[in-house]
């Protein structure tokens, strides 16, 4: 099902070295990316990092001004926004003040002139789909922010599109309903089967919802891959960083870990502590030191530990059958952080 | 209601004093309208009547002022309609070297002393061998006529989210589709608000109007030129009331128009 696998997928986007510099600020620094047919694609980075610039000019928005953009294998660089199969649901809605839900909705069909019960029928479907039925009569306004989000996704599909992007949707409502509404546009993307791009800079709702992410800083892509790909072999620092929380080991502990010079990215999660004295398997690293702080955060709690050659590790555990109580009273204990080997990546570090 | 920021009498007498200092002559150009006597400003009036409403009902020349100043300020406001929004929307959204200066141009010609503009169009008029005509008034009302349908209309495309713009043209609008559906209905009030007031400028308007008239009267030119009757001045009276209504009007509704709106 997951379109990622698919090795001779169609591509349905293509950018070819895009670069976009706005005056003298560097946007989007030759960027190649491939996007496959009826996958669920995320571009994920900081604000600033190129991620909605890079949508933008695949909706048409922006113009590259490098390089080539290619839709379904025709090369749509300079096609105007409207001669794009490609439809957008915006990061503010976007949704039109003055016109009903059924208008907004039936937009796109209105332009192209299809007839008013054909329109009818279809937005009452669109409205169906995205669980709001019946509310045609309605404003914008009178809509909550949940329902303002399902009627602008309700208006860029019913189009039809072969391609929809999404520019940071969930990013204006609370935790509950984001969640809920992750589910959902997964279920509304299986259903029409159709490509999303989805800009985010949470890395959570990337990890969740993506068949493939691309993560970007600074107007490049650090690293393209499946979420548990980019999670578990993260290639740069700004990768393992971003997407989850690491720890990074350089200098005198790198040396004594691996024998030589490098940047060493290892999970919190990957890492136990365990009694003094204990001695590691072969195909395991150890630390010793001193447990400095811990903070209970209920399903797990997170230990920091002054290790004995200086620098700290952040160790996280589950709580699965560790009370609260025992978990505190590891504070200034000393102990040892024991990892697996292969959970420990080496980071490149020219991009960091 | 404001019962903390309660103005002291004195403050309170001021203001009022000087609301009154503002009104009594248009209250005395009220009253003298409906004076029994002809030519004098005996006060209080020796007794009130309408009959000079008839009178100037009668006045020829009444009826041809008014209908050119109509005439003047219909056409003079919808050019500026035109030619406002025109320049609105390519300098709302534009960001090009020069735009602020481009916008005060535009601004300049209500900044302007109207003498200085009046002096300038007949300068240019004259220059270009073009006869003073209705044509010139209108020429003329139109400068200053446009900035106000620019300043509205330019207000409201830039509290207008761009957005809007984009996803219509997402959603397979050309650039004229998103104008009638979506940028249209978005400054409908900006353009009514704007062209109202361009109206009431336009329909008082006395200086630029001297400057570029042939032997047309507009109607204020008429009421000025009525002052060396001194016998008709109740009939003149009657004559100002109507600019009051047709000016005050118009601007009372377009600042209902364009009052804040959001709750």
């Amino acid at each position: 099902m997951s379109a990622a696998s698919r090795t001779d997928a169609e591509a349905a986007v293509v950018l070819k070295g895009v670069s976009k510099h706005f005056g003298g600020v560097k946007a989007l620094d030759y960027i190649d990316l491939e996007i496959y047919d009826g996958e669920f694609f995320s571009m994920l980075g900081p604000s600033g990092s190129g991620k909605t610039t890079s949508l933008r000019i695949v909706a048409g928005f922006e113009q590259p001004t490098a390089g080539r953009v290619m839709l379904y294998g025709r090369d749509v660089t300079t096609t105007p926004p409207f001669d794009r199969d490609v439809n957008t649901v915006f990061q503010d809605y976007a949704l039109f003040p003055h016109m009903t839900v059924e208008q907004n909705v039936g937009y796109g069909l209105m332009i192209r002139k299809v007839n008013r019960h054909e329109i009818q029928r279809r937005v009452g479907e669109m409205l169906e789909m995205v669980r709001l039925p019946g509310t045609q009569a309605r404003r914008p306004s009178q809509l909550s922010g949940g329902q303002r989000q399902r009627i602008a996704l309700a208006r860029a599909l019913i189009n039809r599109p072969r391609v929809l992007l999404l520019d940071e949707p969930l990013g204006a409502l609370d935790l509950k309903l984001r969640q809920q509404m992750q589910i959902e546009l997964k279920a509304i993307q299986r259903e029409v089967g159709i490509t999303f791009i989805f800009v985010t800079h949470d890395q959570e709702e990337a990890l969740t919802m993506s068949d493939r992410l691309a993560v970007f800083n600074h107007g490049r892509i650090e690293q393209i891959g499946a979420p548990a790909d980019v999670y578990e072999r993260p290639l740069t620092a700004f990768v393992a960083g971003f997407v989850g929380t690491t720890n990074i080991l350089t200098d005198d502990i790198a040396q004594r870990l691996v024998g030589r010079p490098a940047a060493l990215s290892i999970r919190p999660e990957k890492i136990r502590l365990l009694p003094q004295g204990t001695t590691p398997d072969p195909d395991q690293f150890a630390a010793s030191g001193t447990v400095r702080d811990v903070i209970y955060v209920g399903m797990t709690t997170r230990f920091i530990v002054a290790l004995d050659g200086g620098g700290e590790l952040e160790v996280v555990s589950q709580n699965l059958d560790t009370r609260a109580e025992e978990a505190f009273a590891a504070r200034g204990t000393p102990m040892v952080a024991v990892w697996h080997k292969s959970a420990m990546r080496e980071l490149s570090t020219a991009g960091a | 209601m404001h019962s903390r920021l309660r103005a002291g009498w004195g403050v309170r007498l001021g203001a009022f004093g000087a609301l009154v200092f503002l009104h009594f002559p248009l209250l005395i150009i009220i009253l003298y309208a409906f004076t029994t006597e002809e030519a004098s400003f005996r006060f209080p009036p020796p007794g009130l009547t309408t009959q000079w409403i008839g009178e100037l009902f009668n006045r020829e020349d009444f009826w041809r002022a008014l209908g050119l100043s109509l005439q003047v300020a219909v056409i003079a406001t919808l050019l500026a309609l035109i030619l406002g929004t025109l320049i609105a929307l390519a300098l709302a959204r534009a960001n090009f070297f020069g735009r602020d200066s481009i916008s005060l141009l535009v601004i300049l010609p209500i900044a302007l002393p109207g003498i200085v503009s009046g002096i300038a169009l007949r300068s240019a008029v004259s220059i270009l061998g073009v006869p003073f005509s209705t044509w010139t008034i209108i020429l003329g009302h139109a400068t200053f006529c446009i900035v106000t349908v620019y300043n509205n209309v330019v207000a409201r495309l830039r509290r207008t989210a761009h957005s809007q713009v984009e996803a219509s043209m997402d959603l397979g609008a050309s650039s004229f589709q998103t104008f009638r559906y979506i940028i249209l209905p978005n400054i409908t009030t900006a353009l009514v608000a704007g062209g109202m007031l361009a109206f009431a400028l336009s329909f008082d308007e006395v200086i630029v109007t001297t400057f570029t008239a042939g032997n047309q009267q507009t109607l204020p030119i008429w009421i000025f030129s009525q002052l060396t009757r001194p016998r008709d001045r109740p009939v003149t009276n009657v004559a100002a009331l109507f600019v009051i209504a047709v000016t005050f009007i118009p601007i009372i509704l377009a600042h209902q128009l364009t009052r804040d709106r959001r709750d």
